[in-house]
C-alpha cells in the first residue's frame, strides 16, 4: 500500500480543488459527497497502511517524491515518512476528520457558504496530513503554516461579523509568533546539522551531543521549536487565541481546535524527541509551562458560561497535560492522550454543536437546562464524553490521564497532586456544564423552546461512533497493573530515543493502584459536589453585569490576559507603526531629502539675485570688490 | 537566429515602435495591440531563452567562461594617444545572474501591457515610452559592457519620468521629479566610478590583438589572455598599446587592473579618508541602493508608486527595483569584492533596517498603494540581506526573491489598480466588507497577501527562507551578518503578517460599506476577464515556483558559486594586500 501513500493527502487536495474551483456551481449534495468522500478514501488507505505497520510489514519507510529545494549545500526533498507515529496521527486525522465532515454536512446544510466551508475543511485535512507525513522539518512547516491558514479562514468563516474576523486575525498572528520560533529553530538546525531530514538530524544529534552535557545550541533549538508549539498548541503565553477561535463553526472547533491542529505541537515535539531528550533544560521548561497551562486554563473554565468557551479552556488545559507529559519525557503517553482527547473532545464539541443547533444558535448555558428530554442521543453521548474526560474507568480518558499522573508521581508527589487538582477542576466544570445544560428546567425563551429538536442522523451517527471510541479508545494503552501491556507504548517505541526508553514504571503496582484509587475517588466526590450545587440546589450562574466576588470576577475575565496583551503589545505595535510613518518617515528622512531640493532652490534664489541685470548693481558690486581687494592687499603687506 | 536571440529580445520593442509612430492618431486603437504583440513575442522568446539556458548543451563563451549566447561588436573605438585606446563594445550575454531577470522582465512587461488597456490619455506617447522602457530594461539586464549597461540604465529614467509625470495622479509632478533627481543622483555616483574603472582596466582580449598576438578578437585564446595579463602586471606593455574597455567580466579579475591606475589594488589614493577602492565601492553601492531601494534612501518610492498609473507601478515594482539588486550582484560585488568583505555588516544592517522599518511603516499606512509600496521595500530588504550574507544560499535566495517579489508585487499593484479603476480611491479605511460585493477579487487578493506574507508553497516563502538561511550561515561562517541581525530580520515576517491581515480584515471583511466621499459609477463589478487574465497567471507562477523552486534555482547556482569565489578569494586577497600595503 506504500505506493498509494501519496494519495492520502492528495485526495483531500483534489476535493479542495473540485469544490473550490466549482464553488457555488455544484449542488450541496455533490459538495458534501466530494468533501466527505475524499476524506473517507484517505481513511481507507490509512487503515491499510496501519494494518501493515501493525503486522510489521512496514517499520519505517521514507517515500521520496522529488527534490523540493536544493541550493548550496542544502538539499530538501518532498518526502513522506510512514512509521508508527505518523500512521497513528494519520488515523486520528482522517478517522475523526471523516466523522466531523459527515457531521458538518448536516450542521452546515443551511449555510450559503456550504461549498466554501467544505473546500476549506478539505484543504485543512490536506495540510494536516502533510504536517504529520513529512519526513523533514520543512515539509512539516509547510503543513504547519497550511493548517494555520485554514484555521484563519475557518475562524473567520462568517466574515460579515467583525468580532469573528478579529478572532481569526488574532489566531493567525499569535500562531505566527510561534512560527517565527519554529522558523528560527529550523534555521539553527540547518546551520548545526546541515540538513532538515529527521533521520539525518537525529542521527547526528545522537553522535555529536552526549546526554548529560549542557548543549547551548540544542537548548536554543529545542526552546525555539517549543515556542512554535506554544503557538499552535495554545500554551502559555500564546494560548489566548484558542478560546476566541470558537467564533468558527462548531465542527471546525471540534476538528481543528480540539482534535487535530492544536495537537500539532505535541506531534512535533514527539517527532523530535531525540533533540528534546538531549536538552533536559527545555524539558523542564515544557513541564512547567504544560502544568501551569493545565491548571491556569482549568481555573478559567470553572466560571465560563459559554458552552464552547468552557470546552475551549478545557482543551487548553488538556493540551497542557500533554505538554506536562512531554516535559517528563513520557512521549508515548502524550500521544496516547492526544488520541483519547481527540475522541472525547471531538465528541463534546460536536455534542455542543448539536445543542447549539437545537437552541437556534444560543451558546449561553444560563439559557439552557433540561435538554436531555428533547435531545436524548446528544445527551447520552455528551455524558459519555464528560465521563471520559473526567477520567472514570474504563473510559478512554482514564487510562491516558492516569498514565500522565503516574509519571508525575514518579517525578514528585507534588506534581502528582497538582495534576490531580487539575483533573478535579476539569471534572467540576465539565459536570457543571452537563448539569446546567441537560438537567433542571429549561431557562431559554419560548421561541427557542418550541424549536428544540434532536439533530438529524447525519449528525448523531458521528456522535455515536465517537462515543464508542471514547469508551473503548483507552484500551490501546492499558497499564500493566490493570493486566494490560500498554500496547501503544510498545507500538511507538521505535521512534522514541533510546535514552528515553529506560523511563519505565518505577512505581510499584500497589502504589500505582493506590494513586488510581485516590484520583478516581476524588473525581467521584467532585461529581457529587457538582450534582448537589447544580441539580439539588439548582444554582445558576449569575447573569451578565451582576456583581461578582473579586476572585470570581478575575476568573470570569480570564485573568485580564487579553486586556494586558492589548495594552502591552497590540496597541503599542499599531501606535509604533503610526509613529514610524509620521515621525521617522515624514519628519526625519523625507524632510532631509526634500531639504536638498529646498536648499538648491534657496541657493539658486540667492545666486539669481546677483544676476539681476541691473548695471548700477554690477558697478556697485565691482567698486566694493575693488575696495576689498585693496584693503586685503594692505593688510597682507602689513 | 539562436546566436542573435538576445539582441532580438532587446530591440524587438524598437521595431514595434516604427508602426506605432507611423500609424495616425485616428488608428490609436491599434497601439495597444502593437505593444501587446511585442510583449507577447518577447515573452515567448524569453521563455525559449530560459529553457535553452537551463538545459545543458549551449556553448559557453570561449574566454568569459560562464557566459552563454554572447554577442560582441565593436561600437566606439578612439585612439587616445598616450592614454591608450578607448574601446566600447556592444557586448551582451547570458549567465545565471541575469537569465531569470530577463524572464521576469518579459513577463512583467506583458502583464503591464494588458494592464495598460485602461489608459486613455495620449496613447501614442504612452505606448512609445513603454516600448522604449522595455528595450532599456532588457538591455540593462543583458549588457556585459559597463558603458552599455549605464546607457540603458540611464535611459530607463526618461520614459519613467514622463510615464509618471504625464499619466500619473494629482501629485505626479512632485513624484516624478523626486524620482528623477533621486535616481539621477545615484547614477552620478555610478558614473564617477565607471570613469575611474575605465582608466584602470585593460581589456586583455583587445590588447592582445593590438599587440599582434592574435589576428582578431575571435582568434584570441585563453593563453593569450593570461600572457597579456602577466605582461600587464609586470608593466611590459607600453601605455599607448593598452586597450581600455568597459568590459564587466574583465573588471572582475584583479589581473586586468593596470598597475599605477586609480583602482589598482596598490593604489595609494585616498578619497575623504577612505582608500579610493573602498570609496568607489561605497559610491557604486549607494547608487544601486537608491534603486533597490534600501532604507533610508527609499522615500522616492512610495511617492512614485502612489502617483504612477497602475501599469507603471507594476513595472516599477516588478522590474526596475530589481535592477538595483542586479546591479549589486553584477557589478559592485565582483568588481570591488573587498568592499563587500569589509562593509558586509554595514550592508546587512541596512537590509535589516529596510525589512523592519518599512514593515512598521506599512503597518501605519492608510493608503492601500502606499502600504504595498512599503511592503515592497520591506521585501526587497530580504534581497539585500541575502546579498550581504555572501553565502550561496543567500545570493541564490536574493535572486529568487527578486523574481518572486517581481511577480507578487506586480500582482499586488494590479489588485490595488482594480479597486482604483472602479472608485478612484485607495483609502484603506474607506472600504469595508468588499468580500460580499467582489468575492473573486477578494480571493485573488487573499492569495496574493498570503503569498506575500511568506506562506510555504508560495514563492515568497522560498526567497525569504533562503535569504534568512544565508544570513544564519553567514553568522556562523563568515560573520558578515551578525546573529542579532538575522534574528531581527525574522521579525519582519511577523510584522508582514500583521499589516497584510489587518488590511484584509479592514477592507474585505465585515459588512459592506464604503465611505460617502467615494463617487463611483454605481457598478461594483467583480473582476472582469481582462483582470483575470493578468492576475491568474501571476498566482499560478508564484504557486509553481513555491512548489518547484528548482526551476529558478538550478540555472542560477553555477554563476552564484563563481561569484562567491570571486568575493572571497579576490576580496580577501585584495583586502590583505591593501592592508599590508597601506596599513589600513
Amino acid at each position: 500500500m506504500l505506493q498509494l501513500a501519496w494519495l492520502i493527502p492528495v485526495l483531500p487536495l483534489i476535493g479542495f480543488l473540485i469544490i473550490g474551483l466549482a464553488n457555488k456551481k455544484l449542488p450541496k449534495a455533490v459538495v458534501g459527497f466530494v468533501g466527505c468522500g475524499s476524506i473517507l478514501g484517505s481513511f481507507a488507505i490509512v487503515l491499510t497502511l496501519l494494518t501493515e505497520v501493525l503486522n510489521g510489514t512496514i517499520q519505517s519507510e521514507t517515500l521520496t517524491y522529488f527534490n523540493w529545494i536544493s541550493a548550496g549545500s542544502l538539499d530538501i526533498k518532498l518526502s513522506f515518512l510512514i512509521d508508527p507515529l505518523s500512521v497513528t496521527m494519520m488515523t486520528i486525522i482522517t478517522g475523526v476528520g471523516f466523522l466531523i465532515h459527515l457531521y458538518s454536512a448536516g450542521y452546515m446544510s443551511h449555510d450559503e457558504g456550504f461549498a466554501r466551508y467544505f473546500a476549506y475543511l478539505n484543504l485543512f485535512v490536506f495540510s494536516m496530513l502533510i504536517l504529520v507525513m513529512g519526513s523533514n522539518f520543512l515539509v512539516l512547516f509547510a503543513g504547519w503554516e497550511g493548517v494555520g491558514l485554514c484555521s484563519y479562514l475557518l475562524i473567520g468563516f462568517w466574515f460579515k461579523n467583525n468580532d469573528y474576523n478579529n478572532a481569526a486575525k488574532k489566531a493567525f498572528i499569535m500562531n505566527r509568533i510561534g512560527d517565527l520560533g519554529f522558523l528560527l529553530g529550523m534555521l539553527l538546525i540547518i546551520v548545526t546539522f546541515g540538513s532538515l531530514e529527521y533521520s539525518a538530524v537525529f542521527e547526528q544529534a545522537q553522535t555529536i551531543f552526549k546526554p548529560g552535557v549542557a548543549q547551548p545550541v540544542l537548548i536554543a533549538i529545542t526552546l525555539l521549536l517549543f515556542l512554535g508549539a506554544t503557538g499552535k498548541s495554545a500554551q502559555i503565553p500564546l494560548y489566548t487565541w484558542l478560546p476566541d477561535a470558537m467564533a468558527g463553526p462548531t465542527p471546525v472547533s471540534a476538528l481543528i481546535h480540539a482534535a487535530t491542529m492544536v495537537t500539532a505541537g505535541i506531534y512535533m515535539i514527539v517527532r523530535s524527541n531525540v533533540l528534546f531528550s538531549l536538552a533536559p533544560f527545555t524539558l523542564e521548561v515544557i513541564e512547567i509551562i504544560g502544568l501551569t497551562t493545565a491548571l491556569f486554563a482549568a481555573t478559567i473554565g470553572l466560571v465560563q458560561n459559554d458552552i464552547k468557551k468552557v470546552l475551549a479552556y478545557s482543551t487548553v488545559s488538556q493540551l497542557g497535560y500533554m505538554f506536562f507529559a512531554l516535559g517528563m519525557g513520557a512521549y508515548s503517553t502524550a500521544i496516547f492522550h492526544v488520541a483519547t482527547h481527540a475522541f472525547f473532545k471531538a465528541l463534546l464539541f460536536l455534542g455542543a454543536g448539536s445543542v447549539i443547533h437545537a437552541m437556534s444558535g444560543e451558546q449561553d448555558i444560563r439559557s439552557m437546562g433540561g435538554l436531555w428530554k428533547k435531545l436524548p442521543i446528544t445527551f447520552a453521548t455528551f455524558i459519555i464524553g464528560t465521563v471520559a474526560i473526567a477520567g472514570i474507568p474504563p473510559f478512554a480518558g482514564f487510562f491516558s490521564k492516569d498514565e500522565i499522573l503516574a509519571h508525575a508521581y514518579e517525578h514528585s508527589p507534588i506534581l502528582w497532586a497538582l495534576g490531580v487538582l487539575g483533573a478535579l477542576m476539569t471534572t467540576f466544570y465539565m459536570f457543571r456544564l452537563v448539569f446546567l445544560t441537560f438537567f433542571g428546567s429549561f431557562r431559554g425563551t419560548e421561541h427557542q423552546k418550541s424549536h428544540l429538536h434532536e439533530s438529524p442522523l447525519i449528525m448523531t451517527i458521528p456522535l455515536m461512533v465517537l462515543a464508542v471510541l471514547s469508551i473503548i479508545g483507552g484500551f490501546v494503552g492499558v497499564p500493566e497493573v490493570l493486566g494490560g501491556h500498554n500496547f501503544l507504548k510498545s507500538f511507538l517505541s521505535p521512534i522514541i530515543a533510546p535514552i528515553n526508553q529506560h523511563t519505565g514504571h518505577a512505581l510499584s503496582h500497589s502504589t500505582e493502584l493506590m494513586l488510581m484509587g485516590i484520583s478516581v475517588g476524588a473525581v467521584l466526590l467532585v461529581i457529587i459536589i457538582a450534582a448537589i450545587v447544580y441539580i439539588s440546589k439548582k444554582a445558576v450562574p449569575s447573569p451578565e453585569g451582576s456583581d461578582l466576588s473579586a476572585p470570581h470576577k478575575v476568573l470570569y475575565n480570564k485573568y485580564y490576559i487579553d486586556e494586558i496583551y492589548r495594552t502591552l503589545v497590540v496597541k503599542p505595535l499599531y501606535w509604533l507603526g503610526d509613529i514610524f510613518y509620521k515621525v521617522f518617515e515624514i519628519r526625519i528622512i523625507d524632510n532631509f531629502v526634500n531639504a536638498w531640493g529646498k536648499g538648491v532652490d534657496r541657493g539658486s534664489a540667492g545666486l539669481r539675485f546677483l544676476q539681476n541685470g541691473s548695471i548700477s548693481f554690477y558697478m556697485f558690486a565691482m567698486v566694493i570688490g575693488i575696495i576689498l581687494i585693496l584693503f586685503f592687499n594692505t593688510i597682507i603687506k602689513l | 537566429m539562436t546566436e542573435k536571440v538576445l539582441s532580438i529580445l532587446i530591440f524587438l520593442p524598437l521595431v514595434g515602435l516604427i508602426p506605432l509612430l507611423v500609424l495616425p492618431k485616428s488608428r490609436s486603437g491599434i497601439y495597444k495591440y502593437i505593444n501587446l504583440a511585442v510583449c507577447l513575442l518577447q515573452t515567448i522568446l524569453a521563455v525559449f531563452v530560459f529553457c535553452l539556458y537551463s538545459k545543458p548543451g549551449l556553448v559557453t563563451d570561449p574566454i568569459y567562461g560562464l557566459f552563454k549566447l554572447t554577442e560582441r561588436l565593436n561600437w566606439i573605438t578612439i585612439d587616445l594617444g598616450n592614454i591608450g585606446r578607448l574601446s566600447i563594445n556592444y557586448f551582451i550575454g547570458l549567465d545565471g545572474l541575469n537569465v531569470t531577470m530577463v524572464l521576469l522582465s518579459a513577463i512583467v512587461m506583458l502583464i503591464a501591457a494588458i494592464s495598460s488597456w485602461s489608459v486613455e490619455k495620449h496613447l501614442k506617447g504612452y505606448y512609445a515610452l513603454l516600448l522604449i522602457l522595455n528595450t532599456s530594461v532588457l538591455g540593462c539586464f543583458l549588457s556585459l559592457d559597463l558603458f552599455l549597461f549605464f546607457l540603458f540604465f540611464e535611459f530607463m529614467l526618461l520614459p519613467m519620468y514622463f510615464l509618471i509625470g504625464i499619466w500619473g495622479g494629482p501629485r505626479r509632478e512632485y513624484a516624478s521629479i523626486k524620482f528623477f533627481l533621486y535616481t539621477l543622483a545615484g547614477s552620478l555616483l555610478i558614473l564617477a566610478v565607471i570613469i575611474g574603472l575605465y582608466f584602470s582596466v585593460a581589456d586583455p582580449v583587445e590588447t592582445s590583438v593590438r599587440l599582434g598576438l592574435a589576428e582578431n578578437i575571435e582568434a584570441v585564446t585563453v593563453n593569450d589572455v593570461s600572457n597579456v595579463q602577466g605582461m600587464l602586471q609586470s608593466k611590459q606593455i607600453p601605455k599607448r598599446a593598452i586597450v581600455h574597455s568597459f568590459n564587466i567580466p574583465d573588471m572582475t579579475s584583479p589581473k586586468n587592473f593596470i598597475p599605477g591606475s586609480v583602482f589598482h589594488v596598490f593604489t595609494k589614493i585616498n578619497f575623504m579618508g577612505l582608500p579610493i577602492r573602498m570609496a568607489a565601492f561605497l559610491a557604486l553601492l549607494l547608487g544601486f541602493l537608491i534603486k533597490l531601494p534600501a532604507v533610508p534612501f527609499h522615500t522616492w518610492l512610495p511617492d512614485a508608486h502612489v502617483e504612477a498609473p497602475t501599469p507603471v507601478s507594476v513595472i516599477l515594482a516588478g522590474i526596475l527595483l530589481k535592477i538595483g539588486g542586479y546591479g549589486l550582484i553584477r557589478t559592485v560585488l565582483p568588481v570591488f569584492p573587498e568592499g563587500m568583505v569589509y562593509f558586509g555588516s554595514f550592508i546587512s544592517f541596512l537590509a535589516v533596517l529596510s525589512i523592519v522599518y518599512a514593515a512598521m511603516n506599512a503597518l501605519g499606512m492608510k493608503d492601500l498603494k502606499k502600504m504595498i509600496a512599503y511592503s515592497s521595500v520591506s521585501h526587497m530588504g530580504f534581497v539585500l540581506l541575502g546579498i550581504a550574507s555572501g553565502t550561496p544560499e543567500g545570493i541564490n535566495g536574493a535572486i529568487f526573491q527578486m523574481f518572486s517579489h517581481g511577480i507578487l508585487s506586480s500582482g499586488l499593484f494590479l489588485a490595488a489598480g482594480v479597486l482604483y479603476d472602479r472608485t478612484h480611491d485607495r483609502g484603506i479605511e474607506n472600504y469595508r466588507g468588499l468580500a460580499s460585493k467582489m468575492p473573486v477579487y477578494t480571493i485573488a487578493v487573499t492569495i496574493l497577501f498570503f503569498a506575500s506574507l511568506g506562506l510555504p508553497v508560495f514563492s515568497g516563502f522560498i526567497g525569504e527562507l533562503f535569504s534568512l538561511l544565508g544570513a544564519f550561515h553567514s553568522s556562523t561562517t563568515n560573520g558578515l551578518v551578525p546573529y542579532w541581525m538575522s534574528i531581527t530580520a525574522v521579525l519582519g515576517i511577523l510584522i508582514g503578517a500583521t499589516y497584510f491581515l489587518w488590511t484584509l480584515q479592514r477592507m474585505f471583511f465585515g459588512k459592506f460599506w464604503i465611505s460617502k466621499n467615494i463617487t463611483f459609477n454605481n457598478k461594483f463589478n467583480d473582476l472582469n476577464s481582462r483582470e483575470m487574465i493578468m492576475l491568474v497567471p501571476l498566482i499560478i507562477i508564484t504557486l509553481v515556483l513555491g512548489v518547484f523552486p528548482g526551476i529558478l534555482l538550478e540555472p542560477v547556482s553555477d554563476s552564484v558559486e563563481v561569484l562567491i569565489g570571486q568575493i572571497f578569494s579576490s576580496g580577501l586577497d585584495n583586502l590583505k594586500t591593501m592592508q599590508n600595503f597601506r596599513s589600513l
